[in-house]
């Protein structure tokens, strides 16, 4: 095997449209990367900025959050308020160092499961290009100079 | 860290699902890992884990063992969750102890490398683990299910699903927004392929609808909110004012004839004839009572006439023009949702013509002509009202498999052209008729074979997109023509058809403002409008919104025939919640620590439902259990992180996080 780079990509899926198409292009057998490691949750209104942070620095070198298209919320409008918190971590993480690329917002529907697949093949291809995401490294050190991942104050789980 | 001080017996068991998954992972080997990974008491492979015999080995291990959680990596949860829910139930064990893993659709299914697949299976498995020791046990939740059903939309979907019900044993209120119900059924003159007249077999159910003692009908209104969810919703409808007092009116009809103005009657004669301004739409209209159109009467618009008042015969008058809107509150337990489609604008097309040639009609203005009690008594005449026309191009396919406005196929108007065709030929039978199709597509009981018909009939069919419709003519015969430009793909040329008239059959699309409909019932559209089903093929007539259902031409285009049946399938759905009288819910809810609440009120504008309250005495908030469809979204935006999410809590996904990305570690944290 080469060495190629092989990044590693948390995605928070919904319950209702992104993982029903994540569902489908597995049923569908379409081939994509298998690099992004999946966590179901209810609505990408759910997914907590904090969610974002903790895969990060647990070693992801991005995370996927992906939801009903706007509009085709299970829940009225969960995605709209994911993207609002989205643009918003976006912006601190780049302030932080982090490349935009490796936090991606998603839209796919439950029939949508080539785009789904198409969607963590770029990523994937993405990250490969940025290289590992070194969160302690790049971020904690370079922007606070604190000396490990635990000293870091803005993360508290609850 | 949320470190995993619980101590936990966990039984894992990894399913090789024939060889779905163990072709691709290496199944043995992820079991075996998994047995050494924190708290687990045992792992086991098995080649299908939902077969009986893998559901007991699940059982056996839960009594023999102890265990107090069970992760079991197979299929996608959606597929099996409840089989393996309701195994540990059996076992004695709290179903929401158990957690799945998804390595067949989101791994072994979507790579051929093996060792890729298998560290993910080991990171997917890793993160269950890790998950399911903050597992909580909890009980369903159950719904009584209010045994009143709302339909909205009165065609021939909703007709039948309120039949349907009210024949069963239920009431049912039929909410319908014009005067009378029938929908664009009752426009139509016959029905394909067996040319039935469709008023003749539409009307009997109408009256039925009227007559049915189950059935409370409210025309002319509309569904202004909804509240609540499955069981228990509380919906407010506008009843508009009618001006006609229906417990007095007779239907006589008195009013209507000596009403002195007219108007275009764009809606039910689809601008073809006219009505008078007390009007009832049509002869058969169900209700009977006529309603007055406030914009155009005289009485309204200048304080004089009153014709129809002097006029009505009963004691007391039944024309009132006090009347006003009612608002009405209806406690039902599910909805159906029949509200029909809208006609694609032919004017969008411009190089059609239809609004500035004259003799371009669409489809619906052709049936309200050869409707025998339409504007011209079922005679197809030109635009003048007098002239028969010779040669007739009918045009496939307007608006719709054309990327420039609706990609899809509207399926029905391969079907009603060809009925056009036979209706030309059969009202004038030495005219020419040209069919200009791009496929041509009858797959139904009855339906090629009606293509067939046509063809020995004797009708040009013309395999091309029309190019252009024009009246500029070339050549001395087609001066006054309408010429159809057209390549004909079969020939492979170009061909100018000089014709008299020309009938459009454009798309059947979603109803305008069908997103604002969606967002009021909570529940989904695709792009197009149309409503979205739970699922495609399985569950085509529920939604993911429990207790709503879709039936008929709202949810994508749709014949008569396919729209009884899925009005009479929604039906035996919500009869189905209704006999079972309780159904239980997913305990998947928030829940707000009140000691902990600073009151800062964040939540109570994030919650789509209304389902989070502010309790102004302690200056705290708190979630109403049954509003609560458990999304999370105030648990993901509570800034003291005191909103519990059952079933999704920080703590489960936080471990789940650690779990997913435990091999990580080491790689990161140095």
């Amino acid at each position: 095997m080469s060495e190629q780079f092989e990044p590693v990509i948390v995605g928070f899926l919904c319950n209702w449209c992104s993982y029903r198409a994540a569902d489908l292009a597995g049923t569908a057998r379409i081939k994509y990367a298998p690099n992004m490691r999946p966590i179901r949750v209810m609505c990408s209104g759910r997914v907590d900025p904090q969610f974002v942070m903790k895969a990060l620095r647990e070693g992801a070198d991005g995370v996927m959050i992906a939801g009903c298209h706007p509009g085709e919320c299970h829940y009225v409008n969960g995605n709209i308020k994911a993207m609002r918190r989205f643009y918003l971590l976006k912006a601190m993480l780049k302030q932080l160092g982090v490349e935009e690329d490796r936090i991606q917002l998603v839209w796919a529907s439950a029939s949508e499961g080539i785009l789904l697949a198409e969607k963590v093949d770029q990523m994937t291809e993405a990250l490969r290009a940025l290289g590992p995401l070194n969160w302690d490294e790049k971020v904690i050190h370079r922007n606070n100079g604190y000396k490990s991942a635990e000293a870091l104050p803005v993360l508290e789980e609850a | 860290m949320t470190e995993n001080k619980k101590q936990e017996k966990i039984g894992v068991y990894v399913c090789h699902c024939g060889t779905n998954i163990s072709k691709v992972v290496d199944v043995e080997d992820v079991a075996k890992w998994a047995g050494e990974q924190p708290n687990v008491e045992v792992a086991r492979d098995y080649k299908f884990m939902c077969s009986s015999l893998g559901q007991e080995l699940i059982e056996q291990d839960i009594k023999e063992k102890g265990l107090t959680r069970v992760v079991c990596a197979s299929c996608s949860p959606h597929m099996h969750e409840k089989t393996f829910r309701t195994a540990c139930e059996r076992a004695g064990l709290n179903p929401f102890l158990f957690e799945m893993t998804n390595i067949r659709e989101h791994d072994s299914w979507i790579t051929d490398d093996k060792v890729a697949a298998t560290v993910k299976a080991k990171s997917l498995v890793r993160g269950s683990i890790d998950r399911v020791v903050h597992h909580e046990p909890l009980d369903e939740i159950p719904v009584e299910i209010n045994p009143n059903t709302l339909v909205v939309g009165g065609g021939i979907a909703g007709i039948t699903s309120a039949l349907e019900l009210a024949d069963a044993g239920y009431h049912v209120y039929l909410v319908e927004r014009e005067p009378s119900i029938g929908g664009h059924m009752a426009q139509l003159d016959k029905t394909f392929p067996t040319l039935d007249c469709s008023a003749c077999i539409l009307t009997p159910k109408m009256v039925d609808v009227a007559q049915h003692d189950n059935i409370t009908l409210l025309t002319w209104s509309e569904v202004e909110k909804v509240d609540g969810f499955l069981g228990n919703f509380t919906v407010t409808v506008r009843k508009k004012a009618r001006f006609v007092n229906e417990e007095h009116c007779t239907g006589c009809g008195i009013c209507i004839e000596k009403c002195p103005f007219k108007e275009v009657d764009d809606v039910f004669e689809a601008g073809m004839g006219e009505r008078k301004v007390i009007y009832r739409p049509f002869p058969q209209a169900v209700p009977k009572y006529p309603v007055i159109d406030k914009d155009n009467c005289v009485y309204f618009k200048t304080g004089k006439c009153k014709a129809c008042e002097k006029f009505c015969p009963t004691e007391p008058n039944s024309i009132d023009f006090e009347q006003e809107d009612e608002m009405l509150q209806l406690d039902v337990g599910n909805i159906i949702l029949a509200t029909g489609y809208d006609l694609f604008d032919s004017k969008k097309i411009p190089q059609y013509g239809y609004g500035k040639l004259d003799n371009v009609f669409t489809s619906l203005e052709f049936e309200r002509m050869v409707n025998a009690s339409g504007p011209t008594d079922g005679k197809i005449v030109l635009r003048d009202k007098k002239s028969k026309p010779k040669s007739v191009a009918i045009v496939h396919c307007v608006g719709s498999r054309d990327e420039n406005y609706n990609k899809y196929c509207s399926k029905v108007c391969c079907m009603y052209s060809l009925k056009f065709a036979h209706l030309v030929h059969e009202r004038i039978p030495d005219a020419e008729i040209y069919d200009c199709y791009i496929d041509m597509r009858t797959p139904g009981k009855g339906y090629e074979e009606f293509y067939n018909r046509l063809l020995e009939e004797g009708t040009h069919f013309i395999r091309g997109k029309v190019a252009e419709i024009t009246d500029a003519a070339r050549i001395p015969a087609e001066e006054g023509k309408l010429i159809v430009q057209v390549e004909d793909t079969l020939i492979g040329k170009q061909r100018r058809v000089p014709v008299d008239m020309v009938i459009l059959s454009p798309a059947m699309e979603a109803r305008a403002g069908s997103k604002e409909v969606s967002q009021l019932f909570k529940m989904g559209c695709d792009f197009d409008g149309f409503f979205v089903e739970r699922h495609p093929k399985l569950d085509p007539v529920a939604t993911m919104t429990d207790g709503i259902f879709v039936a008929g031409a709202c949810q994508g285009p749709k014949d008569v025939p396919e729209s009884v049946v899925q009005g009479a399938a929604a039906a035996a759905r919500v009869a189905g919640l209704i006999s079972r009288g309780t159904v239980m819910m997913e305990p998947v809810r928030a829940s707000i620590e009140q000691d902990a609440c600073s009151g800062c009120r964040i939540c109570n504008n994030m919650c789509p439902y209304n389902a989070i309250i502010f309790h102004e005495d302690r200056e705290v908030s708190e979630v109403i259990t049954a509003l609560c469809q458990g999304c999370g979204t105030c648990v993901a935006a509570c800034p003291s992180g005191i909103i519990t999410g059952a079933h999704f809590t920080n703590d489960q996904l936080f471990s789940q996080i650690e779990g997913v990305l435990w091999d990580m570690k080491e790689t990161v944290s140095a």
